[in-house]
């Protein structure tokens, strides 16, 4: 693998093919746990987490499963995976693991994760895959981060709420209070407002793509719609 | 023909029940390797919760020590024994902490930890784990919004049967709009936990402590 490919990977995860924006991909955990800064950033790094290792998985044993075994297999392992990152995180980030409850072993459901062992980790290597899947989860995580934080200052304005209970009650002095006594936002907080601000994100995103298109090309560029994923 | 066919699944079958197995010696190991930090936090956890909702005022003794254990009972809505802590101050019985489980939250049960002075006032309740809807239903839990505080100070005595409903069902509990069925259920398991207490609290109280070894929760 050359650095060129290596690129390659890192723009498709984090930009051109970007699982939050694009993909559209792992919507159930994008929206629900996206309610503030800390959340999504957990969150998001589990998911990468387990994609790093679920891809290189795959990679290495993509040789020796038979074709109509492998979606099985890669179930299993996703599921074992999972359950792992479940353990670990009960055990040594305990509070974090609290507040993140169900959306833990639900990344076993997220389907960006199994997209990807189908499409990638299954026809190439094990670094590759490895850093496909690094690629792709920091992708999500840049989203749902960002997702998150519109929502928090929304929502509840403040900003890194909750950070204690990864750090310790030393850490509780790094939240950042955005608007001082701001009594919340429900709508924000809920379900329909992650909607509406991952839509502006997916509209931020497809205008940035249009710019440049009409640099390079002229004004008459315009967007090619992109295929939408199973959106679960 | 359908030899091969056969032989093909036999061998496919065989593949899976090897990752399958592969997968839960892993599985195994991890439990095996995590176990004992995860009681160990849980265990933390509750020590936190139950120093918040039994004043340290209230007993001097070792109060996570001094642990009694409970049969399952339909009032505690709980399956398996549970531990309850006890209070005392001057070797009298003062507080009691127990375990309650709400059967009928949103996303199912969800599990308390009652702190009760021996009078039969609610010194405090917590949630220790439930499945709530993130955003609606958590804001019983006690970082989230000062809600589960209703409770405080509450009795059988200065509460009469028909009052421990939600505000919505003509009771005199406060909940939040956009979500009823957490608080119902909350205050009916608190309720409950009111009348187990009223049963047992003698009893409660007398039960000599386990030895160390039997006193550990099991899980």
């Amino acid at each position: 693998m050359n650095s060129q490919e290596m690129k390659e990977i890192f723009l498709n995860g984090l930009w051109k093919q970007n699982t939050g924006v694009v993909q559209l991909l792992g919507l159930c955990p994008l929206l629900a746990i996206s309610n503030t800064v800390v959340n999504s950033l957990s969150l998001g790094l589990a998911t990468t987490l387990v994609m790093t290792l679920s891809g290189s998985g795959v990679a290495a044993i993509r040789e020796v499963i038979p074709n109509e075994a492998r979606i099985p297999v890669y179930v299993l392992l996703i599921a074992v995976l999972v359950t792992i990152v479940q353990f670990l995180m009960n055990a040594y980030v305990h509070p974090l693991y609290l507040v993140l409850g169900i959306f833990i072993p639900l990344i076993v459901t997220n389907c960006i994760v199994l997209a990807r062992a189908e499409s990638f980790a299954s026809k190439n290597g094990i670094r590759a895959s490895a850093l496909d899947g690094i690629a792709m989860g920091l992708g999500l995580t840049v989203v749902i981060t960002i997702l998150g934080g519109i929502r928090e200052i929304f929502g509840h304005g403040t900003l890194l709420s909750g950070i204690d209970l990864v750090f310790g009650e030393a850490a509780k002095s790094l939240v950042i209070t955005v608007i001082p006594n701001y009594h919340g936002f429900l709508f924000a907080v809920l379900p329909p407002g992650a909607f509406l601000a991952l839509g502006m994100l997916i509209a931020a995103k497809n205008w940035l793509n249009l710019r440049a298109e009409r640099k390079l090309k002229g004004s008459n560029a315009t967007l090619t719609p992109v295929d939408g994923g199973c959106a679960v | 023909m359908r030899r091969t066919l056969a032989k093909a699944s036999f061998h496919t079958a065989l593949n899976l029940l090897f990752f399958a197995l592969i997968g839960t010696a892993l599985l195994a190991l991890t439990y095996q390797l995590t176990r004992d930090t995860i009681a160990r936090s849980v265990e933390r956890e509750k020590l936190k919760l139950v120093v918040q909702i039994a004043p340290a005022t209230a007993y001097d003794n070792d109060i996570m020590k001094d642990t009694a254990l409970l049969a399952p009972d339909e009032l505690l809505g709980n399956d398996d024994t549970t531990v309850a802590y006890r209070g005392r101050l001057n070797n009298k019985p003062s507080i009691a902490v127990l375990e309650a489980t709400a059967p009928d939250g949103y996303g199912g049960r969800i599990n308390l930890i009652i702190a009760i002075f021996r009078d039969g006032r609610i010194g405090g309740v917590r949630v220790i784990s439930h499945n709530e809807t993130p955003g609606l239903g958590d804001y019983i839990e006690i970082a989230k919004n000062k809600w589960v505080s209703v409770f405080n100070d509450t009795s059988l005595d200065n509460r009469r049967d028909s009052d421990w409903k939600v505000k919505k069902d003509g009771g005199l509990f406060d909940y939040m709009a956009g979500a009823t069925v957490t608080p119902r259920a909350m205050v009916k398991a608190v309720h409950k936990a009111l009348q187990y207490y009223a049963l047992h609290r003698d009893e409660l109280f007398a039960q000599a402590a386990p030895s160390a070894s039997s006193g550990k929760e099991k899980k």
